[in-house]
Parts: structure tokens; sequence; C-alpha cells
């Protein structure tokens, strides 16, 4: 009985998911090319190099760590503000909801290459139109506009996803909550402060840590946007794990690299989903 | 959020929000405008209306892209790996909770401190375990693939609705003389219906879209889903945007047609996706 409930599910986590883990584990200290047949020891080699000399790799850190603290703080105010405009009595809330929900169900991969011509034709034709400069900056050839290229896509995207999870946390704030607070004379402000901040935690706690995932881990949309460039200035950590390993074919000095990468993003989701979890509060 | 009447302050707001919403629509307006027109038109007049409606772009991408056969394959890989994950997780996740034994409880942290794991920490590793068992360059070993990346999730989310359903009618299902496999999917399995749709849809979500596991598992023209052959046909045809744009057109049509036809299903199972841990 155990072994059929539970026995194929096992099996594929653990040759999909568990063994590739404990074999990145090994693998991170060794010098494996993929192609040899023989791999060589080399202990923590591999960690010193990417920490004192892999320049490519720091810039690709500090790249994503700026992209994500942009992306998360501007996409779950954006989902957040919708959701709160889309509780109220709209005649056309559920079109709208619609239209910024819509980006989501597009891959990423799509997505950049939408907005490379977006970036690179559409901008360039709203600004002769216009004159505005905004629209005739050189998008995506300079490291900060292909830096705020890539935040402006990941909002575009995000915020509809988020303002999803956030709706169903307002509608989830009871009714006589709201009423009490009428009664006792608080403001728009205040309700929403002192009441409706407070009773969505739940819905931050979600909305911070997917944000926060889906930004680190960013890869299909860097890939087609702006493949790294101009010169690696916008290149993510995975897409440089993925260049490391299947371009440059150092697998050992790759999978280094991912074990890095996995410590990093768990510390970090694990932190926000503790200090968000303990503003929660109970009814 | 309170129930005022519509005044001109909901007015205003909502006029606010529709203009927003076709901001937001502007990068699909651009895309779908300039998908129907000559090369020279859309260097010369990107923002304005076609000049002339040439369609013929399509029917050129669709046979460059060898659309129906990416389509096809793009079906194949997320229905039955769809099929896989539900039959797997529901009733490993039933297992678990029905029987919480000590190893049963370790096994379902295992799973759920796995989802921690992103992807690209195991995905050079994965290519030498797909490669061994011989399973590289085929859709089999995509979808033995998407079982063990979603097994996690899905589990998580059954055996959260499970703790749901009363165990009373199990028991008297089993006097009634059920066997246990009887017992799962003659009365568990319809009960789970609602989560099970949530799930599909989560899962549809991110293996039709999904673009770097196939990448490093997929590599024969004949086998690529939708996002494999964009980004080849892409490749060649970068900066020859007419074609290119038809090819994006049609790369995404199939998904915003199911999200479309499936909205109200996909908004209530993000909803419920979401409430976890």
């Amino acid at each position: 009985m155990q072994l059929v409930f539970v026995g194929p599910a096992l099996l594929f986590f653990a040759a999909v998911v568990l063994v590739p883990f404990f074999m990145s584990i090994y693998y991170s200290m060794t010098d494996w090319n993929g192609v040899t047949r023989t791999v060589v020891w080399t202990g923590l080699d591999n960690f010193r190099t990417i920490l004192a000399a892999d320049e490519a790799f720091r810039t690709s850190f500090w790249f994503t760590t700026r992209y994500t603290v942009a992306a998360v703080v501007l996409s779950n105010a954006v989902g957040f503000a919708l959701a709160l405009f889309l509780t109220m009595p709209l005649k056309t809330r559920n079109a709208l909801r619609t239209v910024f929900f819509l980006p989501n169900v597009i891959a990423g991969l799509l997505l950049g290459f939408i907005w490379q011509f977006i970036f690179v034709k559409g901008f360039a034709a709203v600004g002769q139109l216009t004159g505005i400069a905004f629209f005739n900056l050189p998008w995506l050839g300079t490291a900060s506009t292909a830096f705020w290229g890539m935040v402006i896509v990941s909002v575009w995207q995000m915020s509809g996803y988020l303002m999803v999870i956030y709706i169903a946390g307002i509608m989830n704030v009871p009714k006589d909550l709201l009423e009490a607070a009428k009664i006792d004379g608080a403001g728009k402000w205040q309700t929403l402060k002192s009441v409706i901040i407070p009773m969505v935690m739940p819905a931050f706690t979600v909305c911070l840590f997917l944000a926060i995932s889906w930004s680190f881990k960013v890869f299909d949309l860097n890939l087609a946007l702006t493949k790294g460039g101009p010169f690696g200035s916008t290149e993510s950590v995975a897409l440089n794990i993925y260049k490391e390993a299947f371009q440059n074919n150092r697998y050992g000095l790759g999978t280094a690299k991912s074990l890095i990468f996995f410590i990093i993003v768990a510390a970090v989701t694990s932190l926000q989903v503790y200090f968000t979890k303990r503003k929660e509060v109970e009814v | 959020m309170e129930e005022t009447r519509y005044g001109g302050r909901l007015l205003a707001l909502e006029i606010a929000v529709i203009v927003l919403a076709l901001v937001y629509f502007v990068p699909f307006y651009f895309v779908l405008v300039n998908s129907v027109k000559s090369f020279g038109d859309l260097m010369r007049n990107t923002a304005g209306w076609p000049e002339a409606f040439v369609w013929s772009n399509y029917a050129r991408v669709w046979d460059i892209m060898r659309y129906p056969l990416a389509f096809m394959n793009s079906l194949i890989v997320t229905v039955l790996s769809n099929v896989g994950l539900v039959v797997i997780s529901s009733m490993a996740a039933y297992r678990i909770l029905r029987h919480p034994t000590r190893f049963n409880k370790l096994l379902f942290a295992l799973f759920v401190a796995a989802m921690v794991i992103p992807f690209q920490s195991i995905m050079i590793p994965l290519v030498k375990v797909v490669s061994s068992s011989g399973l590289m360059d085929s859709r089999t070993g995509l979808i033995l693939c998407y079982f063990g990346f979603g097994v996690s999730l899905n589990l998580f989310l059954y055996h959260g609705f499970m703790k749901s359903i009363p165990q009373e009618i199990e028991e008297s299902a089993v006097v009634d003389g059920c066997t246990p496999y009887g017992v799962f999917w003659r009365i568990v399995y319809p009960l789970l219906k609602p989560m099970t749709i949530t799930v599909v849809i989560l899962n549809s979500l991110w293996i039709w879209n999904d673009f770097l596991l196939p990448s490093l598992v997929l590599h024969d023209a004949g086998i690529r889903t939708i996002p494999l052959q964009t980004y080849a046909f892409f490749g060649q045809y970068t900066k020859q945007w007419d074609l290119a744009l038809a090819g994006l057109v049609l790369g995404v049509a199939p998904m915003v047609a199911f999200f479309l036809a499936m909205q109200k299903h996909i908004i209530a199972g993000i909803s419920a996706g979401a409430v976890k841990g």
C-alpha cells in the first residue's frame, strides 16, 4: 500500500531533485567539464576561484540584487494599489482585472522578445511622435537603461499576479471590522493603515515570497531581452551559471556557483517568510 | 471596500485606472499591428495603422516554425505531465495524511523543504542524470522531469486540501467492503476536484511556458515545444521584425485563448494556490 501510494512520487522526486542536488554538492568540489570520464577532486578550489577572482559572477550578483530589490518593491506597490482600486465598486473592474493579469499567461521568453521590439522600435516611434525625451533614450543600449528595462518589464508582468492575491486578501477582511472602524470615525487612510494592511499581512508574506524568488531566479526574460548585455552589465546569476556550465563547459565551477546561489536564495526567502509571518495578526 | 454611491470621485478613479490599463495594453497593440505590416511599412511607420494588411507574414511563419508540430509537442508534454502529476501527488498526499508514520512525516517535510531549491541549482547534474538514463532528446524524458519538479508543490496543496475532508465517509465505505484503492479513487478523489483544477492550472501555466528545462533536454527540431521553437526562429530572423512579430503572436496566442476561456478558474486557482504555509 505504502509503496503504491507514495512510491511513484518519491521515485521521481528522488531521481529528478534529490539525486542531482547531492551530485551538485559533490561536483562543486571537482574539475568536471562534462566531457571527460575522469573527474579530479579539487576540494574548495572552485569556491576560492569564484569568491576571489570571478569578476563576472560578482557583477551578476550585484545586478541580480539591485534588480530584485527594485522589481520586488515596485511590483508589490503597483499590485497592491491595483488591488485596492479594483476592489472598489468600479463598473469595469472585471475587465480591468483581466487586462492587468494578462501578461502573466505569456512565457517569459516571449515577453522578452516582445519588449525588445517595444524598446527598440516602439519607444522610438512614440518618442518621434511626442518628442518626450524618456522614449528617445538608448533603451537596452546602456547599462542603466537596460537595467530599468528589465525592471519595467518585470513590474508590468508580475504586478497583475500579485494583484490577484492581494484582491483575495482584501476581500477576506471581515466587513464588521470595516464597519467598526467607520463608526469609530476612522478616515480612509487610517482604515487602510490600521485595519486593511494588518489584515492582509498573509497576502504580503506570499506576494513578497513569490516576487523575491521569481526575481532572484530570473532567466528567460533576461536571455530574451538583453542577453546579459551591454557588456554583461545586466547578466543575472542564473544566466551566469548557465553560461559557465553549458557554454564554457566548466561544469564543476558552474555547480559550485549554483550551490552558492541555492544557499543565498534559501536564506533570503526563509528570512523574509520568518519576518513577515511574525507581523501577521490573528483574529 | 465600502458601500459608497457611484459618484464623481469613483468615476475619476475609474477613468484613471482605465488609462493605466490602456498603457499596459500598448505593447500588445504594437506587436499585433506591426505583425501584419510589410517590412518597409513597419520600419517607416511603427506606431500607425498598417497601410495594407500583409497576412502572408503569418502563413510564412506558420511553415517556417512548423507551428502545428510545435503546438502538438507543447500539448502532449503539458497534458501528460499534468495527468501524471495529479495521480502521483494526490495518492502520495492521501497516504501521508492518513498514515502519519514517522517516515511519512519526514518524507512530507522533505518534499516541502525541496521547494526552496532553485531549478538552476540542480540543472547541471540533472542533464547528466537524464542523459545517462537514455532519456535525452525525448518528450518522455521531459515529462518524467516535470513529475519530479512538480510533485512537491502539488503534494503540498493536496495535503492541505485533504485535511478538510472528513474521515467518516471513508470509514463507512470500508465497512461496506470497499478496497483501499476503491476508497481513494471512488470516494476521496472526486472530492478533491476543486484542488485538482487549481493544481492543473498552476502546472499548465508553468509547463506550457517553460523554456530552460526543455532547452536542456530537447534538441531535435521535430520535438521542440513552442517556446523552444520560437527561440530558434527568433535567432534566425532577428531584425526581420515583420516575421518575428507574427511568430511571437502565434507563440502567445494559445495561452491567451486558454486564459480568456478559463479566466474564472485561473484567477480562483491562483488565489487558492497562494494560500499556503
